[in-house]
This record gives C-alpha cells, structure tokens and sequence, in this order.
C-alpha cells in the first residue's frame, strides 16, 4: 500500500471491502498435495443424527439390521432437515448418545455403523439427465441424498434451492474463498475436479431457474482458478463466471463476497435472496453433482488435516462418521505435542477437548495446533487502538462491547450491536492485548438469549395463569347468572352435565 | 492442555503492546538525538532524570494497587509517556521539573483514572499543562543552541549544575522561539516580515530543528519523519496527523492570503513550535482519541482548529497542549456520536430498506 494512497488508506484498498484481516495462511502444507483416498475404513463409524442446521434426523432402521452403502438410515424431519445414509455396508450395532464434534464433546443421539469391509453399495437410480428433470426434482433429489453446505454452515441445501427458485435469484454465487487459514479442501476440489463442480453449478442453476453464476476464488488460489476457468469455458455454457477476489479474512462471509461480486448490501433483517442472490459452497456444488448425476447421498467429504503437530498433513477423502482421532493418525499427528484440536479453521472452529468424536457432514478441517501457534498468553489492558473497529467487517466497535459486557450491562453492548456480530475472530486476532473479544460476544449472545426464554417461560405461565383465572371467574359468574334465572323463573334445579354445558 | 482458548480464533498476529511503544521509540529516536545533540549535557540530564522516574512512578503506582508490576512496566507504555513529557520541556529545565512533569503525567493523569487504557486526557499534554501554568518562569525559559563540541556548549560539570544544582544559564544564551517572538512582536505593532528579519529565524532553521525550543520539538522534519515510519508500520492511521495540519495549513494559507503582514504562512506554522510532534506522537494517542477512523478526521481537525486559534489570538504563543487536552475531553462525545455503520443498517441501525419487488 503506497503511504500516501488516500482511497486505499481510507478503505484498506477496496471500496467494496469492509474491513478485514491477513492472517498467516499457513495453507502450504496442504495444498499441494493430491486428496488422499486411501484411508482405511475405521473400525467404527459414529453416525450422529443431527450434523446439520434444523431437526435432528429419525432412524429408521434397527439395531442389528445389516445395511448396504448409501442406505438411508435416518431421515429427515420437519420443514428443515437432512437425512443420514450409511456411508459404508454394515451392521447397525447401535443407537445411543456419543460424544459429538462439540467443545464439551457432548453426547447426542448416534447411530454406531461396524462397517463389513464390503462396500456394497445399495441400488441407485439409473442415470439420468439433470436437465431433463423438473427444478424441483432436483430439490427434492438434493434433500434427499442428505446434502448440507460444506462450507462449515451445514444448512440443508434443498431448503436453500427452495427459497431461491421461488424468491426468483437473478445470481447463484459460489463460494470457493476459502479464508481461514489451513484449509485447502475447496483448493484441491477445485483443482482436481473442476469440471464435476462446474456441472454442479449448472445442475444448481437449472434447479433454480436462474441464469448466471459467478465463483468467487480467493487470489492466492491461481490453480484452483486456472482449472475452474477451463472447466467453466469448456462446459459453462458462457453462464458460470469465475472471479479473483482479493485474499482477506474473512472474505468467505457471504455478505462480504455479495458485496465485493455484486455490489449489493443485505438489509439486517433480509437474507441474500432479498437482494437477487443464492450463496453455496464449491464444495457443496459437488455434492449436488454427485447426488443427482450418481445418485450418491453425502457419505463422505474432502478433508483438511493439518496443524504444526500433524506430520504428513494433506487432505483426505473420508466417510462421515470417521473418529478425528483415527484421520488425524493417518496423518502421523504428534498427540504430545497438540494443545488444541480444532474442528474446521482457526478462526472460526470449535476447539475439541479430545480428538475422540467422529466428521460431521459440515467439518472442512481438523487442526492438531502445537503451543507455538495458538500462542495465547493473559489478556492485557485495553489501550483502545481501535484496531478492531477497522478489522470488523460488520462496523461494530468490539472494544466498547467488550467493556460494557465486562461491567455487565450487556443491554448496553446490544445497543452497540452486539445481536450483528458474526463471530469471524478478525477483532481477536488483531487485538495487541490478546483480549479474547469474541468469546466476550458469544457469551452475551448466549447470556441474553437464555434470559430471553426465561422471560418467555415466565411471560406464558403469566398469561396461562391469567387465563385460568378469567376462565374460572367466567364460569362462576355464568353459574351465578344461571341460578338467578332460575330462581326468578321458579324452576328446579338442573342436572349437573347441563351446567357444565 | 492450554486452558486460556476454548473459544475462537486459535491464531493471531504477532502484534503486543510492547511492540507498538517500542516502535513509537524507535520513531522519536532521531528528534530525541537531534535534542540532546544541540542543547548539550543539560538535555541528556533532564531526559534521563524525567524517563527514570517515570519509569518509577508507574512501577509504584502498580504496587500500591497491587498490580504486577514488572510485567506492566515491561509494556512500554510508561517508557513512551516519560519520553514524551522530557520532549516537551525546555532542555535546560531543572531536574524536578522533569520529576514533577512525570508525577502529573503519570500518577494524575494515568494511574488515578485506573492505568493503562483508562485515562482521559493524553497524560503528556496534562503534565506540559500543568507545568505551564505552575511554574512559567522555568517553563519558558528557552536556550540558544549549543550544539555538543562547540565552544558555547557547556561543560559536563557545568551541565550537572544547570540540571541538578540550580544554577541558572547566563544572559545572553536565552532567548525567545520563534512563536514567542511572533507573538511579542505583533503585540508591539510591528509588522510580520520585519520582525521575522530583527529576531535572527531563518523558516530553513527552523524546519531542520537548529533553532530554540523545547528539548525534542524543534525539528519538524525529523518529527515528520519519524511520524512516516509509525504510518509505514502501521502503528498509527495518517487520519489524525493529516486533519490536524491540513486543518492548521489551510486556515494558516486563508489568513496569510488575506493579510500576509499579520499572519505567518502554513509553512512556519508547520515548521515550528510542538506541532509536528502533536500531530504524530501527541494526537494520536490510542487511548485519548477516538475509535472511528471519522471520529478520527473530526478529532484531529479540531486539534488543528484550536492550535491555530491559540497561536493566533490567544494569549500563549503556542496551543498544542491545550488543543489535545480540550479534543480529548470531546473524545467521548465524539464515540458517542460518530460510530462506523454496521452492516445492513442504516446510520440510525436501522435496518436498511428492501429492494423494490421484494417483500
């Protein structure tokens, strides 16, 4: 940046960027490397029933019942959902709560998958051509085969077509930024099977009736790039475009890449389609792709394995369900010298207090961090640099937040607007006083929405009592004005069941 | 297993606290030298004598209130404020000057607020201010330069004197800065360019720093220069340093254009009293400026604004400290109103409408 460029002083190089950081990318270790497809199928695959946003899904075999590859084993429930499939043959052996891909591993409802070695796939639909299929066959193909976005959100993708195709999106953007450091999976998708992601797209597109799509590819990317345009030229129909975007933190926010490939900007309380557009993951497109061409259900994912105490760390094709314990041994990791497993990116993950928990659908990375890199020592004073003011790419001001959370008056950070911060870590990783800004936000967001459902449980048996006793007060006073009625007219008594009606 | 991150982000930058002040040192080295170099054995003393017991009051201050001290001293924040109060006084100031200097810029200004981070007004500026008004004689008293190894320049035993034993410089090596002689000579009635003549100032002098003012002040260029590299590191924003002296120069260009024989031009405003080492060290304080880069350009306009005003009507010859001091108190008001749009929102945080057609 030249130091008297004022634009670019001003808005830190692009205009339609908001904020942002340049972590270490630390990507190297990975990305040149081939996906692997040899890991071996673990003793044990742990199924759990809930990987996505929305319902759990509901089991609909029994322990013991032996199951082919690609079988539903749960399906999906309510309005959003997945379904679960067996991602290899075997025996169900059982159903009970295990340790999740949590911070506190919590045990959620699981199904235990002991793979026969066989591979014995179940009977899948002949091929047939996705353009020939209605759009909303291809979302009902989609939810069925139990795709999720692989991005790290895992929102049921069918419910997204869904709200695209009938809200009338005029762009499908794909997301293949890929920001947190470490993770090369998109990377290698796309270098090595861009021309499978770009059918997906156009599959995606015909579901949506939309026209055009534009992937947006970070610039230090330049293979992925190199092979999405060739695939994008060859069989893109002149309808998928692919775009460099500059390499920033956090710039795979789809906010921030709708606002860098559109230009558009998302109302607080509107969602992407409120302005024309429909965000997936790149890898996601491939699952779709997969799904409807092959008839494979999500049962398996490409994986980042990496971190300083993984030995040989590259990226894996694995079935979900595999425990992290057993990918990261694949890949020579050093449990001596991890002080913290992460499941997805260093920004934005979920530390693990032990490795023993299996891949969920939504996981892109596992990282087995040596103490050098997570480098936390005690939070400092606050010198109030407002670096973290120009590093939110929302326009919050993390430092006063964090002050007024610190003193308890956590209305007052909501006034700040607490309720709009996306959790990305650019104001944690920037702060010089290792204040650790994002775990004060997340525990107010956590703090206020359990006082907002007190308050709601309170407020309802509040009003069932009200109406309890307006009910009674009625019905007394109704009895009283029966008895009078009945008095004036010199009548007996009426039977019991007459009252009550 | 590492308890202090159960939550996201696991990775950060290598940026600490001590690397920012060591860096702001590194930028206020080569005025500092310059300082020391023209003004002789009295500065060294008088700069040694203020930063030690800066240093000192801080690490008692953190003891009474039962705070680690070795670790907090280590920050370098009180290494940077102790600097930065013996570069404002006059080079041949007594000792205690620079001792009481750090007592107010330390204890008063900082550690009574609650330490690092806390206080609201640029403890350097508080203790310049204080010690302005408390003691003008000393704080006025402005040396011709001496430089090291010329025959003016005073022995060590003579320096120790001067700094330590209360003797007082001789006439005839004292004399006025340039904006005191301005503002002396304009209150006289006598037009600009014929005192600028009689008072022995050269604008080439001035800017290079050879010229009477306070210990580590004269030099604009090197200040300048030292102010680049903080913006190069990135240990500062230009928003603060430009408003002020854009805000300085434009009103300094308006008033010369209109009557070039009562107001100086922005050149010698730029160049000459504490102005340059307020813009870049001073203004820019983390702590005693606002968050919003906006809030920032308001902050460092109205800085500008004051010290023009001071210098040109009011009834010292310089306003910096002033300036900062009075900005600083608005910083608040200023955070308060001025705050960057959240995303999605309108300035009210509203949020924003939704495009025609949709509902």
């Amino acid at each position: 940046m030249a130091l008297f460029d004022i634009q670019a002083l001003w808005t830190g190089g692009n205009n339609r960027i908001r904020g942002g950081v340049h972590p270490e990318p630390r990507k190297e270790a990975t990305a040149d490397r081939p996906i692997d497809l040899g890991f071996p199928l673990p003793p044990m695959l742990y199924l759990g029933l809930q990987q996505h946003v929305g319902q759990p899904a509901e089991p609909v075999v029994n322990v013991g019942d032996h199951v082919l590859k690609g079988q539903l084993l749960a399906a999906s429930q309510g309005m959003i959902s997945a379904p679960i499939h067996a991602p290899t043959s075997g025996v169900v052996v059982d159903i009970m709560d295990y340790p999740s891909a949590h911070p506190s591993a919590l045990p959620t409802p699981s199904l235990l998958l002991e793979p026969d070695g066989e591979e014995h796939w179940i009977d899948r639909p002949e091929k047939t051509d996705p353009f020939s299929l209605s759009p909303e066959e291809i979302s009902v193909r989609v939810g069925a085969a139990g795709v999720v976005g692989l991005g790290g959100a895992a929102f049921p993708s069918a419910v997204k077509l869904n709200l695209g195709r009938r809200t009338k999106i005029h762009t499908l953007l794909i997301n293949g930024g890929e920001c947190e450091p470490y993770l090369t999976c998109d990377d290698r998708l796309m270098r090595e099977r861009a021309k499978d992601a770009v059918d997906g797209i156009l599959i995606m597109l015909h579901g949506l009736g939309c026209q055009q799509a534009i992937v947006g590819i970070e610039d230090n990317k330049p293979e992925a790039y190199e092979a999405m345009r060739s695939a994008a030229a060859d069989s893109g129909q002149g309808r998928v475009e692919i775009a460099l975007v500059p390499s920033l933190y956090p710039m795979g926010w789809d906010k921030q890449l709708i606002g860098y490939l559109t230009g558009k900007e998302v109302p607080a309380d509107g969602r992407a389609t409120d302005v024309g557009v429909l965000m997936h993951n790149v890898g996601t497109a491939y699952a779709v792709q997969q799904a409807i061409r092959y008839g494979k259900p999500l049962i398996s994912r490409i994986v980042t394995v990496s971190g300083g105490a993984v030995g040989a760390p590259r990226n894996i094709e694995a079935p979900i369900g595999a425990p992290l314990a057993n990918l990261l041994a694949h890949c020579d990791y050093r449990p001596e010298d991890t002080v913290r497993y992460v499941m997805g990116g260093p920004m934005m993950g979920d530390a693990l207090p032990h490795p023993n928990v299996p891949l969920v659908k939504g996981a892109c990375g596992i990282l087995a961090l040596t103490r050098e890199e997570v480098s936390a020592s005690d939070a400092k004073s606050c010198i109030r640099c407002s670096r973290c003011v120009t590093a939110c790419p929302v326009g919050l001001l993390p430092l006063e937040m964090m002050t007024r959370i610190r003193a308890g008056q956590l209305e007052a950070a909501l006034g700040y607007g607490l309720k709009d911060c996306i959790s990305c870590g650019s104001c944690s990783y920037v702060c010089p006083s290792e204040i650790p800004l994002v775990h004060y936000f997340k525990y107010a967001n956590g703090e206020l929405l359990s006082r907002d459902q007190a308050n709601h449980k309170a407020e309802q048996t509040k009003r069932l009592a009200e109406e309890r006793q307006a009910r009674m007060a009625r019905h007394k006073a109704e009895a009283a004005a029966a008895a009078a009625q009945r008095k004036a007219a010199g009548k007996p008594k009426p039977k019991l069941t007459e009252e009550a009606a | 297993m590492n308890t202090h991150l159960l939550s996201a982000p696991f990775t950060r930058s290598d940026l600490q606290i001590r690397s920012i002040m060591l860096t702001v040192v590194v930028a206020m080295m080569p005025a500092t030298a310059l300082g020391i170099f023209i003004f002789g054995w009295p500065a060294l003393f008088l700069f040694l004598v203020t930063v030690l017991s800066a240093l000192w009051f801080e690490g008692a201050c953190l003891k009474l209130a039962g705070k680690p001290a070795q670790a907090t001293l280590a920050d370098g924040s009180a290494l940077v404020t102790g600097w930065l109060i013996a570069l404002t006084l006059p080079p041949w100031a007594p000792w205690w000057i620079g001792v009481v200097g750090s007592f107010i810029g330390i204890v008063v200004g900082k550690q009574v607020f609650g330490g690092l981070g806390q206080n609201l007004f640029n403890p350097a500026m508080l203790a310049r201010v204080a010690l302005l008004v408390s003691f003008p004689l000393e704080m006025t008293t402005w040396i011709n330069t001496a430089p090291v190894f010329s025959a003016a320049a005073p022995s060590f035993e003579t320096g120790w004197a001067i700094t330590f034993g209360g003797r007082l410089p001789a006439d005839g090596v004292t004399g006025a800065t340039l904006l005191g002689w301005i503002k002396t000579e304009l209150s006289q009635g006598r037009k600009l360019n014929e005192s600028l003549v009689s008072g022995d100032f050269s604008l080439f002098k001035s800017l290079l720093g050879w010229t009477r003012g306070s210990l580590g002040e004269t030099s604009a260029l090197l200040l300048a220069g030292g102010g680049g590299w903080l913006l190069r590191k990135k240990v500062i924003t230009w928003h603060i340093p430009l408003s002020m002296l854009a805000t300085v120069a434009l009103l300094a260009s308006i008033f010369t254009l209109a009557d070039g024989e009562r107001y100086p031009s922005p050149l010698f405003h730029l160049s000459s009293g504490s102005l340059m080492l307020a813009a870049f060290f001073i203004a820019t304080d983390y702590v005693t400026s606002p968050n919003s880069l906006a809030g920032q350009l308001i902050f460092g306009a109205g800085c500008g604004l004051i010290v023009f005003v001071i210098r040109t009507w009011g009834g010292y010859p310089e306003g910096v400290g002033f300036a900062v001091l009075l900005m600083n108190s608005l910083t608040p008001v200023i955070d308060h109103y001025v705050r960057p749009r959240i995303y999605g929102r309108d300035r009210k945080g509203r949020p924003l409408e939704l495009p025609e057609g949709r509902e």
